[in-house]
């Protein structure tokens, strides 16, 4: 309410300004980056933007995380602003369906977009259009505790077998492999999606979450069975459906869990939590079938224009200034993430550096994430399907056929 | 024009005074329902158009197992709710004496209805801890083996009707302390003198004095048990896999949450709840028609 009114204000102040200065420009600008490094990350890029264009005033809007996934919905129909941050892949195709998301094509036209955002391009496509400018991405892997692995005579596994045995290894050193809190469903999707591109790899994914593809078929049984086989085995934390993503870093802290399927956002609480980086690393999801070409996981956050904004020069200005090499390090190193554009340094942290070298040698394809790359309705059930699944693994049957029904609804 | 004003006064004046509440509550209450009932025809994700679909939302959630789940839970919420009701007069005949600080007492009481429902939500997902909760570390003392009370499908409505429990109760009690202030103090003296004491004392003395309290605690706690929504949202979200859901949760899962663009589909839960607390809302109205009637 209280970011409403601010709006609200916005826009008569902009309203009564029109008439006097010729050409001052105003800025509206919503975000969710509410976290410290996103929020100090957004701060800095906006004084930069005003720096540089000191006749035009912007006003930012900041929303809490969740709060913003149902906003949104508000906020872009009756009382848009200019720009609003939200994710590539098919996590946009609604608003872009219901007209809600401005093209951009001109932006990347003449600034040159093409080549420098050229690896973000397809996901920001839909309809032969481009619907925004993506600002950020991250690695998704395995995060493990170096000092467990090292005090067990572990290497870091790099295919499956291997992994199994570093799990067996730990568990009869009284840890658990992997920690997980499933809570909140969509830790368990990053699961899925891991051992899915693994299994079956980059184009099954895509074709799976577009809904060509059964959740009865046998390919789709063949990753499910790699991960009971982990489940059967106790990999797996016990009760974590009580836990948020944030609870089960608890156990991997205090070592009594070595593993954690995350993102790279996972390293700054692990870090404030007391954990260095001489107990810290990270590792590439190990192969599994070898003749899959390896695929990552990599979320892009994006920033676009709503149809009904009122300032859409302005905000196109702002889109370029947001998509220059320069601007996106020094946002990206803000937000301890990798940046989009080609021409942009790489932070020296070495958690970016490892994402970096492996994202840039995938030769396997980027996949954006389940609940990205599906859409919601199915997003939604298929998570809740591997948390029944990894508590229940032998209700597969009844979940897959759920799924399935689900699909046939869905994609019509 | 004041000819007419005069004669007519008696009559106006009335709808006069009603006239904000009865707009108020035709915009915001009367209207709102006509417009669910009419999406819940349609398949529409809230944005673009809607597409009529006729019954079809309906069909669905026949053969919705969610649904299902979460009318099951929905009925136990109701049934094991009520218990909130003798918990509450009983806390209330216990505070209902004279002692020194007794008013601190009964605000300590009462104090779990004034705290936010998301805070006791909190505490109590604290409490079921799997690893550090109280209820854990307690039943591992008495040599039982840890619960998950949240992450269990069996126990996790339970858990969560135990933490609603706790203001309910709170509230049932207040209604039954101002119910127990108006008992006529003639009325306990005669039964006294007449040699009653005890249960038989509360059942055929003090309880029908109480009638009229009894009554609205039933009506709030069937209602809080229908819309129990922000204790699911705040302990499982509905989880896990959805064995907690309700039908109000189901409902704004459905429309509003982060996944849910089915606003047809969540109008054709909200009916049907609807249509749930009609048939409890149309009883105790019927029940307070009579009785009015026949004073």
């Amino acid at each position: 309410m209280f970011h409403r009114m601010k709006t609200l204000t916005a826009a008569f102040a902009a309203s009564t300004l029109l008439g006097s200065a010729l050409f001052a420009g105003e800025l509206v600008i919503n975000t969710d980056t509410s976290d410290p490094a996103p929020k100090a990350a957004f701060e800095a890029l906006i004084k930069g933007f005003e720096a540089e264009n000191p006749d035009i005033s912007v006003t930012w809007n900041l929303f809490d995380h969740e709060g913003y996934k149902t906003s949104i919905r508000n906020f872009l129909t009756a009382d848009a602003p200019d720009l609003a941050n939200w994710y590539a892949g098919n996590r946009m195709l609604p608003y872009v369906n219901a007209g809600l998301f401005e093209p951009v094509n001109d932006v990347w036209d003449e600034n040159g977009l093409h080549n420098s955002l050229a690896s973000a391009e397809g996901s920001m496509t839909i309809d032969g259009k481009i619907w925004g400018v993506p600002y950020t991405y991250y690695q998704w892997g395995v995060y493990y505790r170096k000092d467990i692995f090292e005090a067990n005579n572990i290497a870091v596994p790099t295919n499956w077998e291997e992994f199994k045995a570093a799990g067996e290894t730990l568990k009869a050193a009284g840890v658990t492999p992997i920690t997980i809190g499933t809570k909140y469903l969509w830790t368990a999707g990053g699961v899925f999606d891991y051992l899915n591109l693994r299994t079956n790899g980059y184009d099954f994914h895509m074709a799976l979450t577009k809904g060509e593809i059964a959740w009865t078929d046998d390919r789709v049984r063949a990753t499910m069975a790699n991960w009971k086989e982990l489940i059967d085995a106790g990999f797996w934390i016990d009760n974590h459906a009580a836990y948020s993503w944030q609870e089960a870093l608890a156990p991997m802290v205090q070592g009594d869990a070595a593993m954690y399927v995350m993102g790279n956002f996972a390293v700054a609480p692990l870090r404030e939590a007391g954990l260095t980086d001489d107990q810290l690393g990270f590792f590439q999801f190990p192969v599994i079938n070898p003749d899959v070409p390896l695929a990552e996981e990599a979320p892009t956050d994006t920033l676009h224009i709503p149809s009904n904004a009122r300032n859409k020069e302005e905000a196109k200005l702002f889109l370029a200034y947001l998509a220059r090499a320069d601007v996106q390090t020094q946002i990206n190193e803000t937000l301890g993430q990798l940046p989009i554009n080609s021409g942009s340094a790489v932070g020296e942290d070495k958690f970016l550096q490892a994402g970096y070298a492996m994202l840039s040698s995938t030769d396997g394809g980027i996949a954006q994430f389940f609940d990205r790359d599906a859409p919601a309705e199915m997003a939604k059930a298929g998570m809740e399907g591997f948390q029944e699944f990894m508590v229940k693994p032998d209700r597969l049957e009844k979940i897959l056929t759920r799924l399935e029904k689900v699909r046939a609804r869905v994609y019509k | 024009m004041s000819s007419l004003w005069k004669r007519n006064q008696q009559r106006i004046a009335p709808w006069l005074f009603l006239a904000p509440g009865i707009f108020m509550f035709a915009v915001y209450v009367i209207i709102p329902i006509f417009q669910s009932v009419n999406i819940s025809f349609y398949a529409w994700d809230g944005l673009g158009q809607a597409e009529y679909v006729g019954v079809a939302n309906y069909v669905e959630l026949m053969d919705d197992e969610a649904f299902y789940t979460s009318l099951k839970n929905n009925v136990i919420w109701l049934v094991l709710y009520m218990l909130a009701i003798p918990a509450g007069l009983f806390v209330a005949l216990f505070l209902n004496q004279t002692v020194r600080g007794i008013r601190i007492y009964k605000s300590l009481f009462f104090f779990p209805f004034v705290i936010s429902q998301v805070v006791v939500g909190l505490v109590f997902s604290w409490f079921y801890d799997p690893t550090n909760g109280l209820l854990n570390i307690a039943l591992m003392a008495f040599g039982f083996d840890p619960v998950a009370v949240l992450a269990d499908e069996k126990w996790v409505t339970y858990g969560i009707i135990a933490a609603g429990l706790w203001p309910q109760t709170a509230y049932c009690m207040i209604l039954y302390l101002t119910g127990l202030n108006a008992v006529d103090p003639e009325q306990i003296e005669a039964a006294r003198l007449d040699n009653a004491r005890g249960l038989k004392m509360l059942w055929y003395v003090v309880l029908p004095q109480l009638k009229p309290a009894t009554f609205i605690a039933l009506v709030v706690t069937v209602i809080g048990a229908l819309r129990s929504f922000d204790l699911i949202s705040i302990m499982t979200d509905g989880g896990p896999w959805g064995s907690s859901r309700v039908l109000a949760f189901y409902m704004y899962e459905q429309a509003f949450s982060e996944y849910g663009f089915r606003m047809g589909y969540g109008a054709a839960i909200a009916v049907v709840l609807f249509a749930i607390m009609m048939i409890y809302i149309s009883a105790f109205l019927f029940k307070m028609y009579r009785d009015e009637k026949g004073r």
